[in-house]
């Protein structure tokens, strides 16, 4: 079962972003909240999925010299998809991810997979890993917002609040700083899991 | 509504994107070059003045793009696309050009030139400018300072990494995870410049 190995490395040997340690930026910038976590990581993994399977498509036609251009231009224009979907559909997320939006084209878990995965095997197998690194960057930064925003503002998913009245809020952890120091734990703790297994 | 900016108005936009809204410590733009070449003090280097050049360039070029060829085609929803296409020419066009008219500054920033296309400050700060409604010379100044913050915070963040090789750190913190601490521990010294500007 090869294109069902395809879609679970993706979520725990090279979970991205703590595996494979790439795309740290929209990680840090948008896990203030869990939510917004979810959304960006499902975004992603749109634009990860189709970028995939349209690369794995054209694999044979695009030449080598200018096969990153040609990514660079498939990537784009999912993104741009992405981009006016969540603005006519999902407007308030929209508006907090900000210009992360756009910069889903410069995420480099989508490049990396291009041009390690796609380029090189058929439709169905990218497709797979391009599900299974989505899946996989979705709960990761999920879990990162979940944790900042239960210790930073008490809630989880902006709606349900976890604590009393007299909960006083950890806000370092929802300020730049916090995502720094949170992010780098959380390599840390990776680190330990996974040593005796791999 | 950015009518006629005095000089103080220009210091203080300089000051706020070094030092306030440091574009990589409280934007969370460019990390993965950041922690990618922070090893060594002369790759720092090279890729800070790498930054410099190619972000005050491209965040000049796609304000003209987007102000005379985007805007009255109406096409600002193909911004993403455009940009990061005029992004990726320029730094081949960089490149080309100081091979052939300054070898000697070819040899020094030579392999970091590639890199920056999907470094996302570049595209960030072009987007950034277009979102804040900059005229052209507020873009060029604010292009110039952002990348002239990136390049402190990451000298800055080389010079301590390198004293960090020589001192005993637990074997799972290595590499990136303590790279992200000391992230934000310098991130919070910036956070010391909040409130300087808005």
């Amino acid at each position: 079962m090869s294109v069902w190995k395809d879609f679970t490395d993706g979520l725990w040997k090279d979970i991205p972003p703590f595996r494979l340690v790439l795309g740290l930026c929209p990680t840090l910038a948008v896990t203030t909240a869990a939510d917004n976590g979810l959304g960006m990581g499902l975004a992603t993994t749109f634009v990860l999925v189709c970028s995939n399977a349209l690369i794995s498509i054209l694999r044979k036609l695009i030449p080598k010299k200018v096969r990153i251009a040609s990514y660079i231009v498939i990537i784009a224009s999912f993104v741009v998809m992405v981009e006016l979907f969540m603005q006519a559909y999902f407007y308030r997320l929209y508006i907090i991810l900000g210009i992360f939006i756009p910069l889903i084209v410069v995420n480099c878990i989508i490049l990396g997979r291009a041009e390690a995965f796609a380029s090189k095997r058929p439709i169905l197998n990218s497709i797979a890993d391009g599900l299974g690194h989505g899946f996989g960057f979705t709960i990761s930064l999920t879990i990162v917002g979940a944790f900042r925003e239960i210790l930073g503002a008490g809630t989880l998913f902006s709606k349900i609040t976890l604590f009393g009245p007299h909960f006083m809020p950890f806000s370092f952890m929802v300020k730049p700083p916090g995502a720094f120091i949170c992010l780098g734990l959380f390599l840390g703790i990776m680190n330990i899991i996974s040593r005796g297994r791999v | 509504m950015h009518e006629a900016w005095t000089f103080s108005d220009y210091l203080l936009l300089v000051i706020g994107a070094i030092l306030v809204n440091n574009i990589l410590l409280t934007r969370f733009l460019g990390n993965c070059p950041f922690l990618g070449v922070s090893r060594k003090m002369e790759t720092a280097t090279g890729m800070a003045m790498a930054v410099v050049f190619v972000m005050t360039m491209a965040g000049s070029i796609t304000w003209i793009i987007q102000e005379y060829v985007l805007i009255p085609f109406d096409l600002e929803y193909m911004q993403t696309i455009f940009f990061i296409l005029v992004i990726a020419a320029l730094v081949q066009l960089v490149e080309m050009f100081l091979q052939k008219s300054f070898p000697a500054l070819y040899q020094a920033l030579g392999i970091f030139l590639p890199l920056i296309t999907t470094n996302c400050a570049v595209l960030g700060v072009a987007v950034i400018n277009i979102r804040e409604g900059y005229n052209f010379l507020q873009t060029v100044v604010f292009s110039f300072a952002s990348a002239v913050g990136y390049g402190f915070a990451l000298i800055l963040f080389t010079g301590i990494r390198e004293q960090m090789e020589v001192s005993s750190i637990p074997d799972f913190m290595k590499g990136t995870a303590i790279g992200l601490l000391t992230a934000g521990l310098i991130s919070l010294s910036f956070f010391g410049f909040a409130g300087i500007v808005e």
